[in-house]
């Protein structure tokens, strides 16, 4: 019954979401305010019933109902309650459904907190996300029910990937879809722009909150699954340029030059094409992200449930919704006035440099993506791109713009004096160019690799603290208190945003070229010395786990000549449902570095296959990811959102009023 | 000029959309085997059921035959097996089975429960077989002619369309 209440509920919902596009469109389009004014309720009754088919979904799960398809083919009664609940994502069904629940989670968020917004305007926005929510609503209803039956019901489930079956599945999906689907937001506000034909600073100043809280979970959503992989897959990769995970950073690098060229358009009111198209751009990625991820066409070791109708579908609606909106872009943008001017050598000059940069860059990874799909559709052989190409690529691409990323806080908008610039930035080049060049042999060996990537990363952060240093100095307020009070919120999130990529730079640099490893074959009662740690191999026992039995293998590990030691303890798990064998590696987490023990295959006599592994520094990929995001969630809790926004509307009905 | 700029995004948009559609057609699982019109690799292990007597695929010369990856852990041999145990009983060549990373006890009493379609199976239960055959999925068919020269490599469960469509003609070809 439940099942079939949920399904219900999918089927209302999609009937709301044509709704309110429909008659918030139309009512947009024709002045109509009773058309304008269903938006609102409408948008709220959507997000209604597809919370509550999800509910159903869950329930489903949660309580073993094993005569839906979906969870006879996705769960287990042995599995644990918290990954049969996140085994509701786990399927291919379930995840588009959880990425209409975001959909229309964020257009929830849109209809009650926009207030001060135009209602025209908002029905416009509201309009083009329902557009989208009945898009995928159908795809759900047409191609990929997630409550079709299976009568006679199955005894037992076939159990969730184990691969999936770990903290991360209940976390990393729902942060990721939050980022990726957040860009919908941005991309009807620029639709309903476009259509209004008034891409101005305030629109951009209602884009930008939005953009960035997208961009602060999908920044969040990547880091999880990034370390995710590098738990569970068992040799401590952390990014593999594999085509899902591109799927999901393409949008990010787009959305991330959104977020620069946003401020620009606000504040001075320049780059306006320019950003409505990113808006655009950023979206379009998620949606074509969705579409490498769900249709097959590309392999990858993310390769889920995958079947071409559901290809064929979601590329008609992305030629739709992709192809209307840049069509749309083509025909209105160039009404759109030029912003102030600007010199080569200003704050702008230097967001378009990264602009440009981070564009660039996002194309190759595109390519490099879409290559093997190229070339297969040319007939031209199958290939596939790996690492070797995108570091080579994205390396170089990355740092100008990484150099540039440091002065542009110090700039000044519309033109910058060169020795000015000099002058406030020497003190920062020559700390860490001389730092670079030593740190590199206190860490044990010099390269000129190691060198410019450490330089790259003090440099951010020693012109990032110059920059703060300078302003708290030349504030008015007396008192260092009270010059640290009255600096924005976004002003700092801007700088713990920066210093974040410093740390993550520190991180990749360190990792990649101080990391140490010894794969070999372990006897109980063997030692190993990796990196100055020496590992004891004490031996191996059975564990049982919920639904798995596992070998595990005891490691003692001390740093040499250290008296203490560490217990670490890798395992090998054997899941009874599906009877696949995972790994689980043990990992010994420190500000400076981690540990990392994972067991290959037995050997014979108790012995087995053992990597041991030092990774310096890796945890400050993730820490400056997070930093980032928490950077962007800061900006976000600034007052001059509420404040402004309350003087926008003001602005807006004394136009309307002057215009009456 | 202005506005011709501003259509490089839809038309970059409108090619990789039709590079989108044609991907669909086609199957990226499809590799390529480096192993096709390759003699079968050698190897001499034990059977399953009888742990004493051993098989070779130089057994096999002069008889065009089937290789079956198979696995009583796997969920979709349970797919393909009815189809084996079809093409056992209408005798259109002999299947060999290869257990695969198997306990003998399991592979036996799956055998007892859903037929035994194979002449015999072969018991590669470290895998090793599997290494040099190429097997990175199980099941996986290998058709292999008189001369023990692999013809063909089916990647994941036979399914009826591959069977009629590729497989049998394939088997009338060989054996002609």
């Amino acid at each position: 019954m439940i099942p079939e209440l949920g399904h219900f509920a999918l089927i209302v919902a999609a009937a709301l979401a044509v709704a309110q596009s429909a008659l918030a469109l139309t009512g947009a389009a024709t002045g109509r305010a009773s058309l304008m004014a269903t938006a609102r309720p409408v948008a709220v009754g959507l997000f209604v019933f597809v919370a509550a088919a999800f509910a159903a979904l869950a329930y489903s799960f949660v309580s073993n109902d094993f005569s839906v398809l979906n969870v006879a083919s996705h769960s287990n009664s042995q599995l644990p309650a918290h990954y049969r609940f996140a085994a509701t994502w786990g399927s291919h069904e379930g995840s588009i459904l959880l990425w209409v629940v975001m959909l229309s989670a964020w257009s929830f968020a849109v209809s009650i907190l926009s207030r001060h917004l135009p209602e025209r305007f908002v029905a416009r926005v509201l309009g083009v996300l329902g557009v989208i929510a009945a898009g995928f609503l159908f795809f759900i209803l047409l191609t990929s029910n997630p409550f079709e039956r299976l009568i006679p019901a199955a005894e037992e489930g076939r159990d969730l990937n184990p691969l999936l079956q770990d903290p991360g599945m209940v976390i990393h999906p729902p942060m990721l879809y939050m980022g990726y689907v957040g860009f919908s937001v941005a991309f009807a506000f620029a639709i309903a722009a476009l259509l209004e034909g008034r891409l101005d600073a305030a629109w951009a100043r209602w884009s930008r909150p939005w953009t960035t809280a997208a961009w602060c979970f999908l920044t969040i959503g990547i880091a999880l699954g990034s370390g995710w992989a590098y738990y569970e897959l068992g040799w401590g990769g952390w990014w593999f340029w594999d085509p899902v995970e591109n799927a999901s950073f393409m949008p990010w690098l787009a959305g991330t030059a959104l977020v620069h060229s946003l401020a620009v358009t606000e504040k001075r009111g320049t780059f306006r094409s320019w950003t409505v198209l990113l808006a655009i751009v950023a979206f379009s990625l998620s949606l074509v992200g969705t579409f490498l991820v769900r249709s097959g066409v590309l392999t990858s070791v993310h390769a889920f449930a995958t079947d071409p109708r559901r290809g064929i579908y979601i590329l008609v609606f992305l030629f739709f919704v992709v192809g209307g909106a840049l069509a749309l872009f083509a025909w209105r943008a160039p009404r759109v006035g030029l912003g102030a001017g600007f010199s080569a050598v200003s704050r702008e000059s230097m967001l378009l440099a990264n602009n440009v940069l981070l564009i660039v860059a996002m194309g190759a990874v595109l390519l490099g993506t879409l290559y093997p799909l190229f070339l297969d559709a040319l007939n031209l052989g199958k290939v596939s791109v790996g690492p070797p190409y995108f570091e080579a690529v994205f390396v170089p691409l990355m740092t100008p713009a990484l150099f540039l990323m440091a002065i542009g806080p110090l700039a000044s908008w519309k033109r910058v004096a060169l020795p000015d610039l000099w002058t406030r930035l020497r003190w920062a080049l020559a700390i860490s160019v001389v730092t670079a060049l030593v740190a590199p042999l206190a860490l044990g060996r010099w390269s000129p690799g190691v060198a410019f990537g450490l330089w790259l990363a003090l440099w951010i952060a020693a012109a990032t603290l110059a920059h703060a240093l300078q302003r708290f100095s030349n504030a008015s307020q007396r008192g260092f208190a009270a010059k640290i009070a009255a600096q924005p919120l976004a002003w700092y999130g801007m700088m713990l945003a920066h210093l974040g990529v410093a740390a993550f730079i520190v991180g990749v640099t360190l990792v990649k070229s101080f990391e140490a490893e010894r794969e070999l074959r372990m006897a109980p009662g063997d030692r190993a010395a990796v990196a100055g740690y020496e590992f004891t191999f004490k031996g191996t026992r059975e564990i049982a786990g919920p639904n798995y039995t596992s070998v595990q293998g005891e490691f003692d590990v001390r740093r040499e000549g250290a008296s203490h030691s560490t217990v670490m303890l890798p395992e090998k798990r054997v899941y009874h449902a599906s009877g696949q064998t995972m790994t689980e590696a043990a990992i010994d987490t420190g500000f400076t570095g981690d540990l990392y023990v994972s067991l290959g295959e037995p050997v014979e006599n108790g012995a087995w296959g053992v990597r041991l592994y030092r990774k310096p520094f890796v945890d400050w990929i993730w820490g400056g990811c997070f930093l980032m995001a928490l950077g962007g969630f800061l900006a976000l809790a600034d007052r001059r959102y509420r404040a402004r926004s309350r003087e926008a509307s003001a602005e807006l009905a004394g136009a309307a009023t002057g215009r009456a | 000029m202005r506005s011709l700029k501003l259509v490089i995004p839809l038309a970059a948009f409108l090619a990789i959309a039709a590079f989108l559609a044609i991907g669909l057609t086609r199957d990226p699982r499809e590799v390529p085997s480096p192993f096709i019109d390759k003699p079968a690799p050698s190897f001499r292990i034990a059977q399953l059921g009888n742990a004493a007597g051993a098989f070779s695929p130089e057994d096999m010369r002069g008889k065009v035959w089937l290789l079956n990856v198979w696995a009583s852990w796997c969920v979709s041999c349970r797919a393909e097996h009815p189809l084996l145990v079809e093409m056992a009983k209408r005798k259109v060549v002999p299947i060999v089975g290869l257990n695969y990373k198997d306990k003998r006890e399991d592979g036996l009493a799956w055998l007892g429960k859903l037929g035994d379609p194979y002449a015999l199976s072969a018991y590669d239960v470290d895998g090793r077989v599997g290494i040099d055959y190429g097997v990175y999925g199980v099941p996986e068919t290998f058709v292999i002619d008189k001369q023990g020269v692999i013809r063909y490599k089916q990647i994941g469960p036979i399914t009826p369309e591959a069977l009629e469509q590729t497989i049998l003609p394939l088997i009338r070809k060989l054996e002609a």
